[in-house]
């Protein structure tokens, strides 16, 4: 099961294209495109450095499965 | 997308070895062809081609090593996977096929050709369930 997230969100907050997020990570805009719409979930180091660029806890940026499921979030 | 430094370097390393192996060819085609080879020298000859289309192998290893980005050394790991299922599929049912009598002989080196065709059906299998085909 992929994890949700609110990059999307985040990303608009400061409206930041695909490609700026991509730039800013060092990553392919692609690699932002899976991310953002659930095709993929980020590696753990990749994780942080996406929280750490928003500024926020990884907790804030993802969305734990488990916690989805039980509808803690 | 723009090509990272990574699938750069794996083109280049391709060209070169695309260049090498059509020089060996050639070489042991005309070798053999003009009885030039015998003894140990006829297997070196022979064996010649198959350096560099291993050094493209090796190349595609180097490659998911170097690439950093890790969505699109993803993408290229589920490439090889599928062009190992299906060149491994195709040798198994072909080598049946040929022991009972019902197909004719196909050169080994011909499960390459298929594995490097499946690279293709894992690309197309990447932009059909992902939406991108990666960098290669």
């Amino acid at each position: 099961m992929l994890m949700e997230n609110r990059l999307r969100v985040l990303r608009a907050e400061r409206s930041w294209s695909q490609l700026d997020l991509a730039e800013k990570l060092e990553v392919s805009r692609q690699s932002v495109n899976a991310i953002e719409t659930g095709k993929y979930d980020p590696s753990l180091p990749l994780a942080f450095r996406i929280a750490e660029l928003f500024d926020r806890s990884i907790e804030e940026v993802f969305v734990s499965p488990s916690q989805r499921r039980s509808g803690a979030i | 997308m723009r090509p990272s430094s990574a699938i750069k370097r794996y083109n280049i390393r391709v060209v070169w070895l695309s260049l090498l192996y059509a020089a060996f060819l050639v070489g042991a085609i005309l070798a053999f062809n003009h009885r030039l080879v015998a003894g140990p020298l006829a297997y070196l000859a022979a064996i010649l081609p198959a350096i560099p289309i291993i050094g493209i192998f090796v190349a595609i290893g180097r490659y998911l090593v170097e690439e950093q980005d890790e969505y699109v050394r993803m993408l290229m790991v589920r490439q090889t996977l599928w062009a190992s299922a299906f060149a491994l599929s195709l040798a198994t049912i072909w080598g049946f096929l040929e022991s009972f009598g019902l197909a004719g002989h196909i050169d080994a080196y011909y499960v390459a050709v298929a594995w490097f065709g499946g690279l293709g059906l894992g690309a197309c299998i990447n932009r059909l369930t992902l939406g991108t085909a990666g960098r290669c």
